[in-house]
């Protein structure tokens, strides 16, 4: 035990922090998977874990864009929206392909995190190579045509293949997809998809979560991370050191993007009907609070804000009435505290304290040896 | 530190000159009648001017006169109206920013611009960006090459760091540097890039006398340690005139004078443009 304290004196600061990060995921999972096996936990709370895993995904992922690479992206839930359809349709039609759910789920995630990251880089492309908050304009306008593109569409699925109909006028339905006796619907237009199997779990949904931090993580801590915080701090400076502003942002946009997929295909398998006025402005502004008040660039906040947070509302339920207004006055309350520079001192202070002890610990650690 | 004897210029073809011992190896650096007009407004006339491989050049002038105008043009952050920038024989006219930065021009701001949230240490290796590399991939799940390039870029980064001895600051945020050490680390991150030229825009603004005297020292340090030629702009005139071999004087946009430290400070032309005009009795 002794080496292992002076071992973790000796990692970087923010390795420990990384470490930190999994770890306080993984104890969470854990626990809340014991109290759920020993049955303490309320129907309403285990029908949230999924989503939660869903909406931590989702604010780890828009914080890559708002807090390292420091550009504002209003239309996330855009992004969950193209993963959580083209998730649903993949896990829907490989149903006998791929009979074994946990291997279809994972198929359906990847395929989500690879549409979106397409439709990603398809925004990104024009918008990235200007300045100024034209990403914020786009990103809103396209969260929004991406909801009525979605209300257009019909897909569904027989023993050849998947039919897709774009019902624009609003006259055809899924009659008109012509399928085999056997076959079977699975996006409805504006009902959405319907009759989903819910495969999606809340180990997935943890798995989801370590490897979005993963990926975010590990990219900040790279060259490419680097790149981008850089140009995030002073564009010209990167310019002139050699850095191609264009690519750098492409790569953590796609990257958001392709994440946000992820989590929407999770989030899409979790429910048996899902419409697409789910993922709408109101979504992605509420995930964007997520990422503020856990704080710009902070992975970890937004991890705890997500998850706290999402709960909020829920625990709120018995103040009735109330409920909203309190949520607003606590969130008005974590964005004045988490302002005011004598209490941001008082924790500075009591974080050096402990860093002090701690480091008596490792010392005495490495004597010992 | 190697000896070089009291530069001589002599004139290279065009209207440049270039100290001696440069002769016969090309310059790094040559502008031919190089300019760039705002609407109406000329900021940098015709501007010609050769840099030598280590030469340490001057570029002075009363404030307005468009010495920055001039950096921005050389490092394409301006694209010029007129005229040919050749770096090294090969013309930047098509290359980005970024581009004339990997083909060997590194700068400083006169404004200092950092990343101010990374650290000391990050912000060198940005500047290392393109000299210790390794695909997305490898960082992203942390392969081998993951793990040898950073330290490669760690070692690289402290040994530049050295420089100004600034390895103790390596983990402190750059925002939070003093202004002094914040210029420093701005000339560390361009050596990072590996250039052939370096631009520095008022090394010495906001320094006090000893500071500026330690950064004099460094500059010819620099130079000799590495190599390169190193242009300044600046309005201290003890550095100008004790560490630049060739000086060139702009006003109004329009080169007035060229020539060593002692021609200059007797040219009448730059003491008119400094002073004015002695009235005529």
């Amino acid at each position: 035990m002794k080496g292992l304290f002076g071992k973790i004196h000796g990692l970087k600061r923010t390795t420990k922090v990384d470490f930190a990060t999994y770890a306080g995921v993984t104890i969470a999972f854990l626990a809340v998977t014991a109290l759920r096996s020993g049955g303490h936990l309320s129907r309403s709370l285990t029908g949230m874990l999924v989503p939660i895993c869903c909406y931590i995904a989702m604010a780890v992922s828009l914080n890559l864009t708002v807090g390292i690479l420091g550009e504002l992206s209003l239309g996330h839930a855009g992004f969950m929206s193209v993963g959580a359809f083209s998730g649903v349709i993949a896990a829907q039609s490989l149903q006998n392909v791929i009979p074994f759910a946990p291997l279809r789920l994972a198929v359906a995630l990847i395929i989500g995190a690879i549409f979106a990251g397409i439709v990603g880089a398809l925004v990104g492309v024009p918008v990235l190579r200007l300045r100024g908050d034209y990403l914020a304009i786009v990103t809103l306008a396209f969260g929004e045509i991406i909801k009525e593109l979605i209300n257009c569409l019909l897909v569904g699925c027989d023993s050849k293949g998947l039919h897709i109909l774009f019902n624009v006028k609003g006259s055809l339905s899924i009659a008109d997809l012509n399928m085999g006796p056997e076959g079977f619907a699975i996006i409805k237009g504006a009902q959405g998809a319907t009759g989903t199997q819910t495969i999606a779990t809340f180990t997935a949904g943890y798995i989801l979560v370590m490897v979005t931090l993963v990926v975010v993580l590990n990219l900040v801590r790279s060259r490419a991370g680097r790149a981008i915080m850089a140009l995030r701090d002073n564009r010209i400076a990167a310019e002139s050191v050699g850095l191609n502003v264009t690519k750098y942002k492409m790569m953590a946009f796609v990257i958001s993007a392709a994440l946000a997929g992820a989590a929407g295909a999770l989030y899409g398998l979790n429910y048996s009907n899902l419409a697409a006025s789910k993922f709408s402005f109101d979504t992605s502004i509420l995930v964007l609070l997520y990422v503020v008040l856990g704080g710009l660039g902070n992975i970890w906040g937004s991890v705890i804000a997500a998850a706290v947070l999402y709960i909020l509302p829920e625990a709120l339920r018995e103040f009735a009435d109330y409920r909203m207004l309190i949520y607003a006055i606590i969130l008005i309350l974590v964005m004045l505290i988490t302002n005011n520079p004598l209490l941001t001192d008082f924790f500075d202070q009591l974080k050096k304290r402990i860093a002090f002890y701690l480091r008596g610990f490792g010392q005495k650690g490495r004597a010992g040896k | 530190m190697k000896e070089y004897p009291k530069p001589k210029l002599v004139p290279v073809p065009t209207t440049n000159i270039i100290p001696e011992r440069d002769i016969g190896k090309s310059p790094i650096l040559e502008c031919r009648h190089l300019g760039i007009d705002f609407g109406g407004l000329t900021a940098v006339g015709d501007f010609n001017m050769a840099i030598g491989r280590t030469e340490i050049a001057g570029l002075i002038g009363p404030n307005g006169a468009g010495k920055t105008t001039v950096f921005n043009l050389l490092t394409k952050v301006y694209q010029p109206t007129r005229g040919t920038i050749l770096l090294d024989g090969q013309d930047t006219h098509s290359m980005t920013t970024a581009q004339v930065s990997r083909a060997g021009i590194a700068r400083t701001f006169q404004n200092i611009r950092l990343f101010n949230k990374l650290s000391v240490a990050d912000n060198v290796k940005v500047g290392l960006h393109n000299q210790v590399e390794y695909p997305l991939w490898d960082g992203l799940f942390r392969l081998p090459r993951y793990w040898r390039q950073e330290r490669v870029a760690q070692e690289r980064a402290m040994e530049l760091l050295s420089i100004f001895d600034m390895e103790g600051v390596a983990n402190t945020p750059a925002g939070s540097l003093p202004y002094g050490a914040q210029r420093r680390l701005e000339i560390v991150r361009a050596l990072a890039t590996g250039p052939s030229l370096l631009l520095l825009d008022e090394p010495a603004a906001g320094m006090n006398p000893s500071e500026t005297a330690e950064l004099m020292d460094n500059i010819v340090k620099i130079r000799d340690t590495f190599g390169i030629a190193i242009m300044l702009i600046e309005h201290d005139m003890n550095l100008v005139m004790n560490i630049c071999e060739g000086i060139c004087v702009l006003n109004f946009g329009q080169i007035i004078a060229k020539g060593t430290p002692e021609e200059i400070q007797a040219d009448p032309a730059v003491i008119e443009a400094y002073l004015g005009k002695r009235k005529e009795a």
